[in-house]
């Protein structure tokens, strides 16, 4: 027997709501990134969803995109981390102004 | 006719280097510099003239477009020249006249120390008027128009050390507002009948019978144009400017305030012939203007004990003739009225400034007396423009006001009777002027030890410079810069009339102004030759008399106060009841303005905006907390809401 769809979307709602919930109250930097991904990935999946319900390769190949853009978002995001991280150890997303240069 | 574009390059150029190289010019050569240029202006102006002279009559209007000034959609306003008998007969005796009060103004600014100022206003002043009456459309003559007003204000203003010269320039200038004001409203009517200012698009149908306009409309426009006459030809109501702008030099008001700017007014009516043979209460409105004018201040000028203001009420009351044979339809009456009193009328006033001249600045005829023996020149040259103004056969004034009072007599008798009337009282306060200035006893030798060195006018530097120029204490005529043009414009005076003499064939203006005042612009019509005769000798018989009276009562006591009652010394306290309005009920209406108005509502609501603005913005700065998690948030509603939005109406 199949899983119904509706349920790979409802899993995708729930995953996206929580990867939004964490980053909007959580305050590490990393924590928050994880989240983006969270929600990336639960976008990702209501976009195989409809891609299989609507018979339509189109929604697979935008995975693949978005992949792609998580995977160069992920250079750029960890490098600006990283690069907090040296500054104060225990630093926050609100201490992002201590880079600048 | 490229020697059109010199008129107005002449005086240009001259107000241009004297403006700026002013400075460094020095003291008669910046006066023979204007004179150059006006008389430049002149000869080229004779030069269009003989031209136009050369053509048939129907052909003597030429439209030379400098260049485009305002093309807004289909309105097209150009500084274009419009070459035609009536702007070349004005421009004919501006630049004529002006070029002899110019070179006499030489000899009686000497020594002043703004003198190339002056002659800068001079030349700025012949610029300005040339193109009022040379402009090919209403607002380009509008902008002469502001011009001439400027340059009379700069000129009555021009000693404005004195605070009654700067106050009398004030006057003048605001005065000249409420006429602008009409000015304005009519030509934004005339865009929304016409949809331009361009005679050729207004008049020239209206002339030629192709076209006709609502009499409402004619009405309004006229109107409103003659609100802009009135203010600038110092016509009732808006005359009182005039007698207080002879704060200015002498050569001022003969030029500006006698001859040529106060008969703008004049020329804007004759102008807009065409649009008033449309109204016919428009023209009552004028005769009765011109009528009434004319007769108010020829009585205020019996009482004046000022040599210039008893010139300046007359000016104000010799306009009104030629408001009066305009208003009556004899448009050529009142333009040949206009062409002699730029004669006599420059000529009384450079007498008068050679007279004060002579007296180190004494301006009260009281003082006076005695003075025919002193100065030999000035004396027949008054005396000439006297005789002319008082309209005393054969002199110019008789001529021109007897073809206005038989206009007038066609209009209606009781606007006849007004003009004799005041015909009668020239005549009387010309020879009271005559009477106290040239003959009796010398007053001045006793009153000069009266009022000082410092003189009761308190010139500035003008009055030390002509202490310099006069050796002798006793008076005498003035150098020959000055007098030449005196004895010039006594000819013109004398012998001026046959320029349109009645008889002979000699209508010269008449048949050269035939072409602007066609029978669908003028209605012609006819005064009997018996009826002239009678009119004539009526007219006559009261100048005679008034001449008579006034040399028979001021033989000996100079102060009769029984003939100068005080009500026409103040001048019908016409200026006294609107000084009271003014400073009254005006002012205190004025000053709510000012403090409430104002300061409440006015600054209040600009104010307000402000406030609001920067409350806004103190505000809106809270939403720019510089939190990401913020940022993300108001993402995130934003998102949401407008998910909902598209949802909702994909749903409906």
């Amino acid at each position: 027997m199949s899983v119904p769809s509706a349920w790979y979307l409802v899993l995708a709602a729930v995953l996206f709501t929580m990867g939004a919930t964490g980053l909007l109250i959580r305050r590490n930097v990393l924590i928050m990134f994880m989240c983006i991904e969270l929600m990336l990935n639960a976008v990702n999946l209501t976009f195989v969803t409809f891609a299989r319900l609507l018979n339509d390769i189109g929604g697979q190949v935008d995975v693949l995109f978005v992949l792609v853009v998580a995977a160069a978002e992920v250079v750029v995001g960890l490098a600006i981390i990283v690069a907090l991280f040296r500054r104060r150890a225990a630093a926050t997303a609100d201490d992002i102004h201590i880079l600048k240069g | 006719m490229n020697a059109a574009y010199l008129i107005v390059a002449f005086p240009l150029a001259g107000a241009i280097i004297l403006l700026f190289g002013g400075r460094k010019i020095t003291d008669p050569v910046s006066g023979w510099l204007a004179t150059a240029m006006a008389a430049g202006s002149f000869v080229a102006t004779v030069v269009v003239w003989a031209t136009l002279l050369g053509r048939p009559g129907s052909s003597r209007s030429v439209d030379k477009t400098i260049f485009t000034w305002m093309p807004v959609g289909t309105l097209h306003v150009s500084f274009g020249l419009q070459l035609d008998p009536l702007s070349i007969l004005w421009s004919l005796f501006v630049t004529g006249v002006g070029t002899l009060i110019t070179m006499y103004s030489i000899g009686y600014m000497r020594g002043d120390p703004s003198f190339s100022r002056f002659f800068f206003y001079l030349n700025a002043f012949i610029f300005s008027m040339v193109i009022l009456v040379l402009a090919d459309n209403y607002l380009f003559s509008f902008l002469g128009w502001e011009g001439v007003g400027f340059c009379s204000y700069g000129l009555v203003g021009f000693w404005f050390d004195r605070d009654s010269a700067a106050v009398a320039a004030k006057k003048a200038f605001v005065t000249n507002r409420v006429g602008d004001f009409g000015f304005m409203v009519a030509l934004y009517l005339m865009f929304a009948h016409f949809g331009s200012f361009n005679y050729s698009v207004v008049l020239a149908p209206l002339a030629a019978g192709h076209a006709t306009i609502a009499t409402s409309t004619a009405t309004f426009i006229s109107v409103m144009l003659v609100l802009g006459a009135v203010a600038k030809s110092a016509q009732i109501p808006l005359y009182m400017w005039l007698p207080d702008a002879m704060e200015g030099p002498t050569p001022v008001s003969a030029l500006i305030h006698a001859a040529t700017m106060v008969t703008a007014g004049v020329y804007l009516i004759a102008r807009t012939a065409p649009i008033l043979h449309f109204s016919p209460d428009a023209q009552w409105i004028i005769a009765s203007i011109g009528a009434g004018t004319c007769f108010l201040a020829a009585t205020i000028a019996c009482v004046q004990d000022d040599i210039k203001r008893v010139l300046a009420y007359s000016t104000v009351s010799q306009i009104g003739y030629m408001f009066l044979g305009e208003g009556s339809g004899d448009y050529q009456a009142g333009i040949y009225h206009t062409v002699m009193h730029a004669f006599f009328k420059a000529l009384l006033f450079l007498a008068a400034g050679s007279i004060i001249h002579a007296l180190h600045d004494e301006q009260n005829m009281k003082r006076m007396g005695n003075l025919r023996k002193y100065l030999p020149i000035t004396f027949p040259a008054f005396m000439a423009g006297m005789l002319a103004l008082a309209a005393i056969p054969p002199f110019d004034g008789f001529w021109s006001k007897d073809e206005v009072l038989d206009a007038a007599w066609h209009k209606s008798p009781v606007l006849w009777a007004l003009g004799v009337a005041g015909a009668g009282l020239t005549a009387y306060y010309m020879s009271r002027q005559v009477r106290l200035v040239f003959w009796g006893k010398s007053r001045w030798e006793t009153s000069a030890a009266d009022h000082g060195a410092a003189g009761d006018t308190g010139r500035g530097g003008h009055g030390a410079a002509s202490e310099v120029g006069h050796g002798s204490a006793a008076p005498h005529d003035a150098p020959w810069t000055m007098t030449v043009p005196l004895v010039i414009l006594a000819v013109a005076a004398t012998f001026g009339w046959l320029l349109n003499a009645p008889f002979g064939g000699l209508d010269f203006i008449n048949k050269w102004l035939a072409p602007i005042f066609p029978s669908t612009v003028a209605t012609p019509f006819t005064v009997s030759t018996d009826t002239k005769w009678v009119l004539g000798v009526v007219a006559t018989a009261f100048s005679l008399t008034g001449l008579a009276l006034g040399m028979g009562l001021w033989r000996k006591a100079v102060n009769r106060p029984a003939l100068e009652p005080a009500f026409l010394a103040h001048a019908w306290y016409i200026d006294d009841g609107i000084a009271a309005a003014v400073s009254g009920p005006l002012a205190r209406m004025a000053t709510r303005f000012s403090f409430v108005v104002d300061v409440r509502w006015v600054d209040g609501l600009v104010n307000g905006v402000a406030r609001s603005a920067a409350g806004a913005g103190r505000q809106l700065r809270r939403v720019q907390t510089g939190y990401v998690r913020n940022y993300a948030l108001a993402i995130g509603i934003g998102t949401a809401a407008l998910l909902f939005y598209v949802s909702v109406r994909a749903g409906s």
